[in-house]
This record gives structure tokens, C-alpha cells and sequence, in this order.
């Protein structure tokens, strides 16, 4: 479960983020919808604790991610935007390290690595050095080691991000097998289609604002369109307007 | 410490293949020293052999005035050939450089010999080109010894005992041995050992830093349950053992071409066996600890790899400072130095090769100033890391 309070973050004089809250229940997909340069990425980067909010404060099942970084960074498996493997480390040993830094010990880590090798379908090149790979096959090792240690809570910054349609399909079988099995999933995204199919809750996000925080009817509903993409749009232009 | 080990055995094996770092820890650093050594020592050797049997043609001006003295030269290995016209046209081809030093025998020459008041000759040269001087110098010393020469002569006509001009007899007794004399060439040693220490390891501080940020690795890894701390100290870790195996490396390097080098037409022994080496790598491995650390401070700031690698050349420079300046001032050891990293380690291994006894105090104060920096640098790497401005 994570939850957050009114936080705000500057990177010199850009204000990234102004003022965000929300919850983010287990059990639940939540989606935090939003342009580019909304304040999506800085959000998810306070959570998984790289960054540290200027004001207010967030929690990760009760843990702060500021004063209790550690414990919160325990519960929590993250997918940054864009993130790196070590290329000459097969995907087996990228995902095997992770789990050897989150303390899990030697029987259990090649258990949990055979198994989310399974889980993602990368057994045909989990032995092969990640130089070289596609960024589709990045993505899925990338996620794979963020998933290793079983978190609770799963953070993933843009995950379809340059997918193709057999990738984004996983994915999204993906975090609905996670959802089921009473994980927290909070995922950006600026896909409207993706956020509609999947989530439970959305939380779209302009200006490092939060414009509108409800499930995908009730925001039909509230900004009068019946299309997710005019719901958007109207949502974005009533935070522009103030 | 679980954690420092794992993050310490995976910058290992990562590195290890990665071909750039393995090239520079375990060929580049290691070789690049004894290499460039045998050819400045092979270099020096054969300019040493060649300088007195070589024939040096001189251009005269005048020859035909000084008869005695042109086959005097000629004894001496000095060939003499036409000069150029005249004065001004020698100065202007020695200024040019198109000839490196000419001789003028004046008109007069022979009739200022026979009244026995002192005969001028004009030799020109540019005495800042070093090869020229050398020609030069020759060409001064044979002059000298064909002036004492005539004197001697002169003073054997007039009933007089040519002795009587020298009322000193001067002579020198040298005491440096074969390994002191080495010494002084074999001194720039010790920064071939610091640089492949350094060189080493010098990809690997790039990689874990710069490089991981580069690659988008680093974020992810922050994200984990640990400390930073420990993602820093098992990172330098591996960094040191990266330069502690070049630093042997090219220890042994060293000890294998030394054999292969002829030192001895020098008059040089060095004292190099497995011993000193044992002993060297032990002087010189806490540099390992000081080195790592600094590399990846400077590493931390720079921006990408492109430009962590500009920097790190400058940090592999920087050792040698101290090195000159006290080779300059020609210092001899105090305790003082021993207080100084690289500059230490290097007057300790001209002890070591000049087979002087070792001060074991300075041993100590060396190691441990050494280590006690290294350790200030790695802590300053660690509150660096806890830094935001790390993700850039």
C-alpha cells in the first residue's frame, strides 16, 4: 500500500512536482496518467526513494520513504524509466544479483530466479550476456529483476514504453497476475488505451498537479466525456485553467 | 558486509569481461612501463657506444692555414671538410641549423703561433641544441688537447719541466656502486609501477560510477534495500584488487626485462630480484586503497563516461608531481617525505634498487599515511554517494 501526502519537488527553479497526493491500495492497479513532463517520473522517484520530496511525505505500507528508507525500499520492486543492465552479465546473473542484494540466500535465489524466468517467458535468452539485447528483451529483464525478491509494492515508470503488441501483452497479463495475487501496482503511463484496459484507479497528473484521482467511470462521468482520451484532455485544460 | 562482498565479486566478474578494462589493468599498465624503458635504455646505450668511434666531419674555414692542427683532428676522429664560404655565411647555416658547429682558422693564424702570442680560432655553434653541443664539445676538448699540446712543447724548448703547469694533481674517487648509479635512471621506475596501479583500475572506477549512471543501471540499483555505503565500499574494494593485480604485473614485467636489458655497459646493477619485488608490492599496495578512492571522487563528478575518462587521464599524472619535484631539488630521503603518498613509495624503491638499507620507520609512516588518506578519500566518496545530484 502506498500512500502519499502533498509532496512537492523543485529541480532548480523547475517545479516539478506541486502539491501530489494519493493511495495506492493492495489489491488494486493504480495508474498515474499524465503528458510528458507532468511530474509522473519525479512522483515514482520520490516512492522508490531516490529522490527526496522538498515538502510532505510519502509511505510505503506504513514505512516513510524518507526517515525509513530502508524499510520502505524492502517493500517496494521498481522499474525506472529507462532502465540499465549490465552488459556483460547474462540476464540470469543481472536478476541473480538483485536478489542477492536484497538478502535472499543462495537456495532461495536460484528458486526465485528460475521462477520469474518462468514467469516472464525469458528462458530462451536467460543465458545470454544482455549486450546486445532488444529493448524489449531489456525491459522484461529489467522487470524481472525488479520482481525477484517478491515485493509487495511494484513501481514501474513507463514499462510498455517501446514494447511491441506481444510484449505489451505480457505486460499487462503481467500486472493483472500481480493485482490478483493482492500486490500494490502503481504504473505511468501516457497511453491512454493501456491505463483504461488495466486500472482500477487513475490518477491523471498535468502540471505536477494531481487533476483527477478516481476509476475510469467516475471519471467519465465527471468530466462529461465519454471517450478516455476527451476525459484527458478536459481534465488537463481544468488544471491549466486553475 | 554480505553486501559489500556481492557488490565486490559482481564488479569482478563484470569487468573481467569487459575487454577495455582487462586490456588496460592486465597489458596496457603492465607493459607500457618496461617497454618504454628498454627502448630509452637501449636508446642511451647505443648513443654512449657510438659517440667516440663515430667519425665527425667538421667544416673549416681556412684550413689551409693550420696544417698541424687538421692532421692533429684527423688523429683525433675529427674529419675536416670545406666550410661554407664565409663568416657570416657559417653563422647563418649554424643559426639554421644546417650545419651543427664550424670552424674558422684565421689568415694570421700561423704567424701568431710562430711570435707565440695566443692564435684565435672561432668556433660556432648553437649551444642550446644539445646534439650539436656535443659535436661541439668534442671538437673543443680536441682543441684543448692540441693547445696543452704546443705548450708542453714550447716549455720542453725552453729547458723548462712542462710540470710546472700543473701544480694539482686532482684525483677522483667515485664510491657510487653499479646499484647506485642505477638508481638514478631506475628512480622513474616507481612511476611506471604507480600508473599501471592506477591504470589498473582506472575503467573500473569509471565503470562503477559514470559508467553505471550512463546505463541507466544506477537508479535501479538505488532502489534496493541497501545502503549506499555498502554499494560504495564494495565498489572500491574491487577497484583495488583490479590495481593491486596490475601493480604486480608489472612488477614482474619489470623483473623479467631487466634481465633482458644490458645495464651493465651503463655501469648499472639494479638490485631487482623476487625479494625486492615481494618487498615493493608491499610498499606500493596501500597506493591501491588511495588510488581507487581518488579515481572514483574524481569519477563521481563528471557528468558520462567521456568525460570521467578526460579527468582520470589527469589523476594518472598527478602522482609523478612530487616524484619530479623532489628529483628535481635532487632532496635526499627524510621523514618528512614519507608523509607524502607516490613520493614515498618511490624514495623507498630507489633505497630498494640502490640496495641501501630500508629505515623500517619510514616503512611504517609511508603505509600508514598512505592508507590513512586513502580512507579519508573513501569516506568522502561514501557522503558523496548519498548524494541526489548522483543520478545527474
Amino acid at each position: 500500500m502506498i500512500a502519499v501526502k502533498d509532496i512537492h519537488k523543485s529541480f532548480g527553479k523547475v517545479r516539478a512536482v506541486r502539491g501530489v497526493s494519493f493511495g495506492a491500495p493492495d489489491g488494486k492497479i493504480t495508474g498515474l496518467l499524465g503528458p510528458n513532463g507532468a511530474g509522473k517520473s519525479t512522483t515514482l522517484r520520490v516512492l522508490y526513494t531516490v529522490l527526496k520530496p522538498d515538502q510532505g511525505s510519502a509511505t510505503i505500507d506504513g514505512s516513510d520513504v524518507v526517515s525509513d528508507s530502508l524499510a520502505a525500499r524492502k517493500r517496494i520492486g521498481a522499474l525506472p524509466h529507462g532502465a540499465g543492465l549490465y552488459p556483460h552479465l547474462t540476464a540470469r546473473e543481472n536478476i541473480a544479483y538483485y536478489a542477492r542484494l536484497c538478502g535472499l540466500d543462495k537456495q532461495a535465489i536460484d528458486e526465485r530466479v528460475a521462477d520469474i524466468i518462468d514467469l516472464l517467458e525469458i528462458g530462451d535468452f536467460s543465458d545470454r550476456r544482455t549486450k546486445g539485447f532488444s529493448h524489449g528483451q531489456r525491459t522484461k529483464v529489467a522487470l524481472a529483476r525488479a520482481l525477484v525478491h517478491n515485493p509487495q509494492n511494484v513501481i514501474l515508470d513507463e514499462p510498455s514504453n517501446g514494447l511491441d503488441v506481444m510484449a505489451t501483452r505480457s505486460l499487462r497479463e503481467l500486472i493483472l497476475k500481480l493485482r490478483n495475487a493482492g500486490r500494490c501496482v502503481l504504473f505511468s503511463s501516457h497511453v491512454m488505451q493501456e491505463v483504461a484496459a488495466l486500472c482500477d484507479d487513475i490518477i491523471i497528473i498535468a502540471n505536477g498537479k494531481v487533476a483527477i484521482d478516481d476509476s475510469v467511470e467516475g471519471i467519465r462521468n465527471r468530466t462529461g466525456c465519454d471517450d478516455l482520451e476527451d476525459a484527458f484532455v478536459r481534465a488537463i485544460e481544468m488544471v491549466e485553467a486553475g | 558486509m554480505r553486501t559489500l562482498f556481492t557488490v565486490f565479486v559482481k564488479e569482478i566478474i563484470d569487468n573481467f569481461r569487459d575487454r577495455r578494462t582487462l586490456a588496460s589493468a592486465l597489458i596496457m599498465g603492465p607493459l607500457f612501463g618496461p617497454m618504454l624503458f628498454a627502448f630509452v635504455i637501449n636508446l642511451s646505450i647505443e648513443r654512449s657506444l657510438d659517440d667516440l668511434d663515430r667519425i665527425l666531419e667538421l667544416p673549416v674555414i681556412g684550413a689551409e692555414h693550420a696544417p698541424n692542427l687538421i692532421r692533429f683532428l684527423r688523429s683525433h676522429n675529427i674529419e675536416v671538410i670545406d666550410g661554407p664560404a664565409d663568416r657570416a655565411a657559417a653563422i647563418a647555416a649554424v643559426t639554421l641549423g644546417g650545419q651543427d658547429v664550424v670552424m674558422i682558422v684565421p689568415e694570421e693564424f700561423g704567424q701568431q703561433l710562430a711570435d707565440a702570442i695566443p692564435a684565435k680560432i672561432e668556433l660556432i655553434s648553437d649551444q642550446a641544441n644539445t646534439q650539436a653541443e656535443r659535436d661541439a664539445r668534442r671538437v673543443r676538448s680536441a682543441l684543448t688537447g692540441y693547445s696543452q699540446e704546443l705548450a708542453t712543447l714550447r716549455l720542453v724548448a725552453r729547458g723548462v719541466n712542462p710540470l710546472v703547469l700543473r701544480p694539482i694533481n686532482v684525483d677522483e674517487i667515485d664510491v657510487s656502486t653499479p646499484s647506485g648509479r642505477s638508481a638514478i635512471l631506475l628512480g622513474m621506475m616507481s612511476y611506471f609501477f604507480i600508473f599501471a596501479l592506477l591504470m589498473g583500475g582506472m575503467y573500473l572506477a569509471i565503470d562503477t560510477t559514470a559508467g553505471e549512471r550512463e546505463r541507466g543501471s544506477l537508479e535501479p540499483l538505488l532502489s534496493l534495500p541497501v545502503t549506499r555505503d555498502q554499494l560504495m565500499l564494495g565498489k572500491i574494494a574491487a577497484t583495488c584488487v583490479f590495481m593491486a593485480v596490475s601493480l604486480l604485473l608489472s612488477l614482474c614485467s619489470f623483473f623479467v626485462a631487466l634481465k633482458f636489458m644490458p645495464l651493465e655497459q651503463l655501469g648499472m646493477t639494479p638490485n631487482f630480484g623476487p625479494d625486492v619485488v615481494v618487498a615493493a608490492f608491499f610498499v606500493l599496495v596501500p597506493f591501491t586503497l588511495l588510488g581507487a578512492s581518488l579515481m572514483t571522487l574524481v569519477a563521481l563528478f563528471t557528468k558520462s563516461y567521456k568525460e570521467a575518462q578526460t579527468w582520470l587521464s589527469i589523476v594518472l599524472i598527478a602522482p609523478t608531481l612530487p616524484i619530479l619535484i623532489v628529483s628535481i631539488l635532487t632532496l635526499r630521503p627524510q621523514l618528512e617525505f614519507m608523509f607524502v603518498p607516490s613520493l614515498s613509495q618511490h624514495l623507498l624503491l630507489v633505497d630498494m634498487i640502490k640496495n641501501e638499507p630500508v629505515n623500517m620507520l619510514h616503512v611504517v609512516i609511508s603505509v600508514a599515511s598512505t592508507l590513512a588518506l586513502g580512507a579519508v578519500l573513501t569516506w568522502i566518496c561514501a557522503r558523496l554517494y548519498r548524494r541526489e545530484g548522483l543520478l545527474g
